[in-house]
């Protein structure tokens, strides 16, 4: 195991180092100090490897991963693995607002709460998280799965093209076009892979969510819709 | 962009390093807002007085000012300078004298009075401002700080942050208010003035046109979020504590980290990484919509 402390160093030459991996690199296992809200640590990795970072992260981190596995032993700013592409970032704290932001893959598990815009523009990004998520969540929510153990903040899935919301709390509001839906046993089969992955074995009855999507009433423009938007 | 750091002590042993902690705050911050900074310390107060903090030109002859205050009062002022800013108190019963005092100079801005608040803002890096004022010397028992990354309005010294909204009471902003001309022109028919084009000073005199009406600090943030279109999260010092209010969408990022000594508020997380205990305060991040009080017991 490699150990980084960034009080001794840079982000930057962090993130050097960790592009220059190659995929048959026996350095796969990074343990990262006193990140002390840096901005932009562990961003645009690509190989397989596992970086644990333990304290608060600032904005951006683990953004663009692909492939890698990044643990934050702390709370997230804004934008944790936004663009994701593949992998997986744990964040064992709070996240603060547009976490997995326009995600394309990979899963973002977050232990605690998600603030404002969780999941806003997903676009294949599964993100499951174990508190609540703040306003405006999901928001032009394109492909991917939200799952959310406690409660949804105003204007759920506003102006959704699809993906799927999983909220087993209270939802205050759904935005423009979010409609709930029935949640079929196909459903049932891909939350419980959902909280399998996300390390929620079993304890969590997934009968207890109800799922909300897009009624696909504003994928066009139509004029009588226009006070919806 | 912008930054905000405040300061709330809970435990009068931290009171001491309360300037130093808040310069602290302030150089991560400088990141958000190189263009000028400014804060507010709330410290001791002359029991019967009221502070006035004043910003003077570097020609400006500030014994001419003393003098024509000793015979305006009848007494002596003593005073305090921290470049261009100085600090002398009056006794309360003649505050009003003093201002008429200070009102014969044109080349005086009064940043702020009050009982315990005294206010320093400048143009500038905001490590050089806190050094420029001797901020790590200062004490009290809460501070509010403010980095600028001007866009609404120009870069000048009364462009900074705080503003005053009365005394011992003043307001930084992180954000830009849309709607600030329109508040204006209402406000300026209730008899307010403004110095600049800020959208910040507009929201402060907002803020100071309700307390006028006889409305709390509280009803006056909750009148915020009726009346100011825009992006904003404020923090408001008072005598006593100091207050955060988030706009319902809440674009603009805030942090608070709470111990059994402190309370911090930060733009971003990284202006509190050196804060005592902060490995195992409370952290979070206050809701759009809703104002936050914390004043001393």
């Amino acid at each position: 195991m490699l150990t980084v402390d960034l009080a001794h160093g840079s982000v930057r030459e962090l993130n050097t180092a960790l592009h220059r991996l190659a995929a048959d690199s026996n350095e796969t296992h990074w343990r990262v100090l006193n990140p002390r809200g840096q901005h932009s640590i562990a961003v645009g990795l690509e190989q397989p490897v596992l970086v644990e970072i333990e304290g608060h992260v600032g904005y951006y981190c683990a953004g663009m991963n692909k492939l890698a596995t990044v643990v934050v032993d702390g709370n997230a700013g804004q934008g944790v693995a936004e663009n994701m592409m593949s992998g997986k970032v744990w964040v064992k704290g709070d996240a603060s607002q547009a976490a997995g932001a326009t995600g394309r893959g990979g899963l973002l598990v977050i232990d605690g709460n998600a603030s404002a815009r969780c999941g806003i523009s997903m676009k294949g990004i599964d993100i499951v998280v174990k508190g609540s998520v703040g306003h405006l969540s999901a928001f032009m929510a394109q492909a991917g799965n939200l799952v959310v153990l406690q409660d949804a903040g105003e204007a759920l899935g506003d102006s959704i093209y699809e993906a799927h919301l999983y909220v087993r709390g209270k939802v205050h509001s759904l935005g423009a076009d979010c409609v709930e839906k029935p949640l079929e046993d196909e459903h049932k089969s891909e939350l419980r892979r959902l909280l399998d992955a996300a390390g929620i074995n079993g304890s969590v009855d997934v009968g207890e969510f109800r799922r909300y999507g897009s009624a696909r009433k504003l994928y066009h423009f139509h004029v009588e819709n226009v006070g919806q938007y | 962009m912008c930054g905000i750091a405040g300061l709330f002590l809970k435990d009068p042993r931290l009171e001491a390093d309360l300037g130093t902690m808040l310069a602290g705050m302030l150089s991560p911050l400088s990141d958000r807002g190189p263009d000028s900074a400014g804060f507010a310390v709330y410290g001791a107060e002359t029991p019967g007085h009221l502070k006035f903090t004043l910003r003077i030109t570097p020609a400006f002859d500030l014994d001419r000012l003393l003098k024509s205050l000793r015979e305006r009062l009848g007494a002596p002022i003593t005073h305090r300078s921290h470049g261009t800013h100085v600090v002398f108190s009056v006794p309360a019963d003649q505050a009003s004298l003093a201002r008429q005092a200070l009102a014969a100079f044109d080349d005086v801005a009064v940043v702020g009075s009050g009982r315990r608040m005294e206010i320093f803002k400048e143009v500038g890096l905001p490590d050089d401002v806190s050094r420029q004022f001797g901020l790590q010397s200062m004490s009290g028992t809460h501070a509010i700080g403010h980095t600028r990354m001007a866009t609404e309005s120009a870069v000048t010294t009364n462009g900074a942050h705080p503003f005053t909204t009365g005394d011992d009471q003043c307001l930084v902003h992180n954000g830009s208010l849309s709607n600030h001309h329109a508040v204006r022109r209402e406000l300026i028919k209730k008899g307010l003035s403004f110095q600049t084009d800020n959208d910040t000073e507009v929201a402060a005199g907002f803020i100071t046109a309700r307390l006028n009406d006889g409305g709390s600090l509280q009803q006056a943030m909750e009148a915020c979020l009726d009346s100011l279109d825009g992006f904003y999260t404020f923090v408001i010092g008072t005598e006593g504590g100091f207050g955060v209010l988030r706009d319902p969408i809440a674009c603009k990022p805030a942090v608070v980290a709470e111990t059994d000594r402190l309370v911090a508020f930060g733009t971003e997380y990284r202006a509190l990484v050196d804060l005592p205990g902060i490995e195992s305060a409370k952290v979070w991040e206050p809701a759009p919509a809703t104002v936050y009080r914390w004043e001393l017991h």
